[in-house]
């Protein structure tokens, strides 16, 4: 047997177009406004994607409509991006990160916990709290897609409505960040004494940027659980979050489609290594001694890392970053 | 001019102006069983360039630091234009017209120079998270701004570099930069921390012109120098800092006579070996710096 390009291709593209990367992006903007405009290392960001997915979940489940659920979801966020900042803000940044990445997983923990079993529903996870949402749908029963790339209809109108709320935020981040709002921000991130000594809030922007960043992660979580009617504590691990890093760094972090790019290369490249390396592996290029079907799905993220450090040695900016900036930071 | 008024206050530490812009009372800070500052008593006379000296880890830039609300102190009080400024926010303290640069000059290098200046003017309607989605009001005040940000790019030799980012300015146009960009929050009165540190000799005049430009338009400025030179050029008035405490100010004349001053420069047994001397400036300088960076 041959290689057959045609169905690589349509497997990455499809994967770069999907549901994964929409989820991703939509984590990424978030994780952008936080990380590439003010300089804040939240490593706790998938903590804002499971209050978001299990907001969402938890309401419906106890007979609020949908669309409160994604408001209560994304008004968690908020408050979990307060809860993030208020302690830590003001000391050194590093604790920032230790206490979001710790604070992300007490939430795991908990809402797997027995103790909150009748709430969360422990680690059976909820399922099926979003019929409303394909009640909405427009596309009849069928198959559809451009070329060989094609989706269910239900798949079609979440990942519709995912990409133009993705759409929505990237241009809400535009439009704050070419503000002299952004301007704040990134001041903050290069040095924040200095733009407290021009009389900026900087605690303040601070806490705004993780309340906004994580709004936006929560739509992530939020398009997650609607997307695959369920959620469940084991889809909210710490190593989301390293690949929403990821995400954002590909694309060229403090650049307003950075993450959205960043997301859908990532997914394309995941994709696309992992077809090529079960083709091969099937057609026998690759012995079995070497590699077997069945550690293709590891072998792809070791690949997908190397291919990540080729890219921040030769391209540090990320795809559209600017070289410009990228070669200050090195004086 | 206000300067003049100093002729008739005395030499002695801890004086009172005639017409006091910021004072400062019983301000103390200790880094564990170090006293790096403590201030009995000092007021700065408006509209004159004070200049604060003394030798290194003297206390200098952590006095700033209190002043500014960079750093709270163990106890006292200080005022800025009659307002007690105890517990006010470094920010807010800026926003009141006290504002401060930096010894390591900073710079934001990844900002446009023009980015930079524009981030100094205060009040902007579109620094605020809902502001900023209304662009035709924000961009009305934008241009406001920017036009105020270029004439004083002109005025600093800098408007050729507009659009450059601020990292690709040599360190004097930094140093430039950052005192155009304080000079954006249109403050009162103006702490300068080293500002002609390794500052050529040619744009160290241009800068010590500005500086008097700013008190002839009516500014206070308080800076931290150790070039004699440039001191006794410009300031009106000196404070002399050793061990966290003003142990001499008066007009440049007086104080460079001062046997005071000139022993804690110098060491009291000064005139003897010249090598142990620069021996121990050199660790003071070490341990100076060290304190200047950690806040």
């Amino acid at each position: 047997m041959d290689f057959d390009i045609v169905r690589l291709l349509v497997d990455a593209l499809r994967s770069a177009l999907g549901t994964s990367a929409v989820m991703f992006a939509l984590a990424g903007v978030g994780l952008n406004v936080m990380f590439g405009y003010t300089g804040l290392l939240n490593f706790g960001h998938v903590g804002s994607l499971l209050v978001g997915g299990y907001g969402t979940a938890i309401t419906v489940n106890s007979g609020g409509p949908l669309w409160l659920g994604i408001l209560v979801g994304i008004a968690a966020a908020v408050v979990l991006g307060l809860i993030y900042g208020l302690p830590t803000l003001r000391l050194r940044e590093d604790y920032l990160a230790i206490v979001t990445i710790a604070a992300a997983e007490i939430l795991r923990l908990l809402t797997r916990s027995s103790a909150l079993e009748p709430i969360t529903q422990g680690v059976f996870g909820i399922q099926k709290f979003a019929d409303e949402f394909y009640a909405l749908n427009p596309f009849p029963l069928g198959s559809y897609g451009i070329w060989r790339i094609t989706w269910d209809a239900n798949t079609l109108w979440a990942i519709v409505v995912g990409w133009l709320v993705v759409a929505l935020s990237v241009w809400l981040v535009w439009a704050l960040t070419r503000a002299p709002w952004g301007r704040v921000l990134k001041a903050i991130r290069e040095d924040e004494d200095a733009a407290r000594s021009l009389g900026k809030n900087v605690f303040g922007y601070k806490l705004q940027s993780l309340a906004f960043g994580g709004a936006i992660g929560s739509l992530a979580g939020v398009f997650f659980a609607v997307q695959s009617q369920s959620v469940n504590p084991d889809s909210f691990q710490p190593q989301f979050t390293f690949l929403a890093y990821a995400v954002v760094i590909l694309g060229g972090p403090g650049r307003v489609m950075g993450p959205v790019m960043g997301s859908v290369l990532f997914w394309f490249l995941l994709s696309f290594t992992e077809a090529v390396l079960r083709q091969a592996v099937t057609a026998g290029f690759i012995p079995d001694w070497l590699l077997s079907a069945q550690e293709v799905a590891a072998v792809r993220w070791i690949l997908v890392g190397l291919g990540l450090m080729v890219l921040m040695t030769y391209r540090p900016q990320g795809l559209f970053g600017s070289r410009e900036e990228s070669l200050i930071d090195a004086r | 001019m206000r300067a003049e008024a100093l002729t008739a206050v005395s030499p002695v530490p801890g004086v009172p102006k005639p017409d006091p812009v910021l004072v400062a009372d019983g301000v103390n800070r200790h880094f564990g069983g170090l006293v790096a500052v403590d201030i009995d008593h000092l007021e700065v006379q408006r509209g004159t360039i004070t200049g604060l000296i003394g030798p290194n880890g003297a206390g200098k830039t952590t006095l700033f630091n209190l002043l500014t609300g960079f750093d709270t102190p163990n106890g006292g009080s200080w005022s800025f234009l009659g307002r007690d400024l105890a517990g006010i926010a470094a920010h807010r303290v800026a926003r009141l017209g006290m504002v401060r640069t930096f010894q390591l000059t900073k710079a934001l290098v990844k900002l446009t120079v023009i980015d930079n200046m524009k981030l100094g003017a205060t009040r902007q309607f579109g620094e605020s998270a809902l502001g900023a989605l209304i662009p035709w009001k924000w961009q009305k005040q934008e241009k406001e701004i920017e036009a105020r940000a270029e004439s004083l790019l002109e005025r600093f030799t800098l408007a050729h570099m507009r659009d450059d980012l601020a990292g690709t300015l040599s360190g004097g146009q930094r140093k430039l930069l950052e005192l155009a960009r304080a000079l954006m929050v249109e403050p009162t009165l103006i702490m300068l921390d080293e500002p002609m540190a390794g500052v050529n000799p040619a744009l160290t005049e241009s800068l010590l012109v500005h500086i008097k430009a700013l008190r002839d338009q009516g500014m206070s400025v308080v800076f931290i120098e150790h070039d004699m030179d440039v001191i006794m050029d410009i300031s009106d008035w000196i404070v002399v800092m050793a061990e966290g405490k003003v142990i001499a100010e008066g007009r440049p004349a007086s104080v460079v006579a001062n046997p005071v001053v000139i022993d804690a420069y110098l060491g009291r047994r000064h005139g003897e070996a010249a090598a142990p001397v620069t021996g121990a400036r050199a660790i003071d300088e070490r341990q100076g710096e060290g304190r200047d960076n950690g806040i």
